[in-house]
């Protein structure tokens, strides 16, 4: 069988048709130095199915995965438990799909998971509505801030320093592209976040302040205070939740006045699946729903009178609206948002709370291990299981020699500042419920270790 | 008072130096069920063919253009709790907003009743 069907006349006839003289002019749009100006060195020719699956066995093999490890990252993406049920129901016939429904109202067991699912993020977020998902926390913290604009009718969104730099990255990306004005900034390292900066950032032209919570070094920032200077400026406020957990411990944003809630959803039924794909979280004011992006599952009555599901509100949506969408987002997450609802569902709202302790528990005793070491101080005033440490040297050069002693240790902030030197000593620590006394253990000691005398070298 | 009527079915209904702007009868019962209309802020500028107001309906969600240039002055508060005054009483009580005009000569462009009820009949 062939799998590429196209003779190379029916080829140059159709570039013919559009005009290019060939493939490669289809393509002058990439940068050149992002091209490569040819097939790759090097690479192996065919080989057997067995070969290729033993030589791909033996390269796994040198990964350090997060299952294998005591594992403290976090920053945006982390380990949980995730019950086995999760994955046995989401692979059920009936619901198995990775996308949004198409012919949406023949599907109504997909629209009700949805409605559970948007019932869910709106009680988790506190938000009067949430849709049915976005593809993950940072697009949809850049499509909350294209709604603040398109509400408030300004351009000028303040992004704390608190905001995770990958999110701010997507934002400022997308902004070349709408002329908004973002001001950003890095964090400080101190015990408690910079919310005195954000406000004063905040004047009439503002459209709205963005603020993670708790923020990228575990810090839980004052949303009502932030949100009562955002609204005496006419701003709104874009609460981002990259760890959905803590929201079993911690008041949820909508209830401290934000207007917009986003999140990663990833934490919940999802799981690290190297990257992705992950999960958008998004809910804000019933008042706003027509300015949100995405679908949204309703729940209607049918001609007998029986309880059904419908997306509703989709004239704000790309396949009607056109260029005039709220977004171009029309589509969603199916597959995670299932896993995260069922995931959820298991739980329940006293689960989460109680998991969210057990989260907050693991954290405070890997913090009081950690700051028995020498030279390791805690940085944070107040944390739920994410907090910041500081060493005596660059945190990256310790993660690196962490990982040989077989420890995944946690994220340093060179790693995700590069250009910031005055943030290289600072290493980010997660625990979840998923770590052990072991674990702990484990790393106290061996950080110790490496700390005392650097001069020993790794192991080899 | 004079009223005047565009192509795109907007009609504007002119008293000295403000405009009453709606769509018309025809353009309601092509659109349907109006389920929400979604009007410019008071004091905002719009130009002669600009779209500074959007009416959904269960069938689509359709533009609705400035007849004239001018300032929004008013809009109907009244919509909000009922977009279906748009179907029920479209060429009165269904009006969307008031413009001040910044050209009374823009008004030369649009046609009287009788042209525009000729425009709907070829249509």
């Amino acid at each position: 069988m062939r799998y590429l069907p196209l003779t190379p006349a029916e080829r140059a006839d159709m570039l013919r048709t559009i005009g290019a003289g060939s493939v490669d002019e289809l393509f002058v749009d990439v940068p050149p130095e992002a091209r490569l100006p040819g097939p790759i060195a090097g690479l192996p020719g065919h080989a057997s199915e067995m070969a290729v699956e033993r030589h791909m066995t033996r390269l796994a093999a040198d990964n350090l995965s997060a299952t294998q490890a005591p594992f403290f990252l976090g920053a945006g993406a982390y380990r949980h438990h995730i019950p086995a049920s999760v994955d046995h129901l989401i692979q059920r016939g009936e619901f198995l799909t990775a996308y949004t429904p198409y012919q949406p109202e023949i599907a109504q067991g997909t629209l009700q998971v949805l409605f559970e699912f948007q019932t869910q993020v709106a009680r988790l977020f506190g938000t009067d509505v949430a849709n049915a998902s976005m593809y993950d926390g940072s697009t949809a913290c850049w499509e909350a801030i294209a709604m603040a604009g398109r509400i408030t009718r300004r351009k000028t969104a303040v992004l704390s320093g608190g905001l995770h730099p990958h999110y701010t990255a997507t934002a400022t990306t997308m902004a070349r592209f709408t002329g908004d004005q973002l001001a950003t900034s890095l964090p400080e390292l101190s015990a408690t976040p910079d919310d005195s900066a954000v406000i004063a950032a905040i004047d009439g032209e503002t459209s709205c302040v963005v603020v993670q919570y708790p923020d990228v070094l575990g810090r839980i920032p004052d949303l009502a205070a932030i949100a009562a200077a955002a609204q005496s400026q006419g701003a709104l406020v874009i609460a981002v939740v990259t760890e959905p957990v803590a929201l079993g411990l911690i008041e949820a944003p909508g209830k401290l006045g934000a207007d917009i809630v986003v999140g990663e959803g990833q934490s919940l039924g999802v799981g690290l699946q190297f990257g992705g794909p992950y999960l958008g979280l998004f809910g804000c004011r019933e008042k706003f729903v027509r300015q949100m992006p995405g679908r949204l599952a309703g729940q209607t009555v049918d001609a007998d009178g029986k309880r059904g599901f419908v997306l509703t509100l989709s004239t704000r949506e790309q396949h009607i609206r056109r260029e005039k969408a709220t977004s171009n987002i029309c589509t969603n997450s199916g597959l995670c948002a299932l896993a995260f609802s069922i995931h959820m569902t298991l739980l329940g709202g006293d689960g989460l709370a109680r998991l969210a302790r057990i989260n907050h528990a693991r954290a405070r005793a890997t913090a009081e291990a950690l700051a028995k070491v020498p030279g390791v101080s805690v940085l944070n005033d107040a944390y739920v299981n994410e907090f910041t440490v500081t060493l005596p040297r660059d945190a990256r050069d310790v993660v690196r020699e962490l990982a040989d002693y077989g420890v995944l240790g946690g994220v340093s902030l060179g790693r995700l500042y590069p250009e910031a030197s005055g943030l290289h000593n600072a290493l980010l620590v997660t625990a979840t419920e998923t770590t052990s006394d072991e674990d702990i253990h484990a790393l106290a000691t061996i950080l110790e270790a490496i700390l005392v005398d650097t001069h020993e070298g790794a192991p080899t | 008072m004079t009223t005047y009527y565009t192509k795109d079915h907007e009609w504007i209904a002119v008293d000295g130096n403000t405009g009453t702007v709606g769509i018309t009868d025809y353009a309601q019962s092509q659109l349907g069920d109006i389920t929400f209309v979604e009007l410019p802020p008071e004091g905002s500028a719009v130009k002669q063919g600009d779209a500074p107001c959007v009416v959904d309906s269960v069938k689509a969600a359709s533009d609705v253009y400035a007849p004239v240039s001018g300032t929004v002055s008013d809009v109907n508060d009244a919509l909000a709790d009922a977009p279906e005054l748009v179907n029920t009483d479209a060429e009165s009580g269904g009006w969307l907003f008031r413009v001040t005009l910044a050209d009374a000569g823009e008004l030369g462009a649009l046609m009287d009743r009788a042209a525009y009820d000729d425009y709907v009949k070829g249509l």
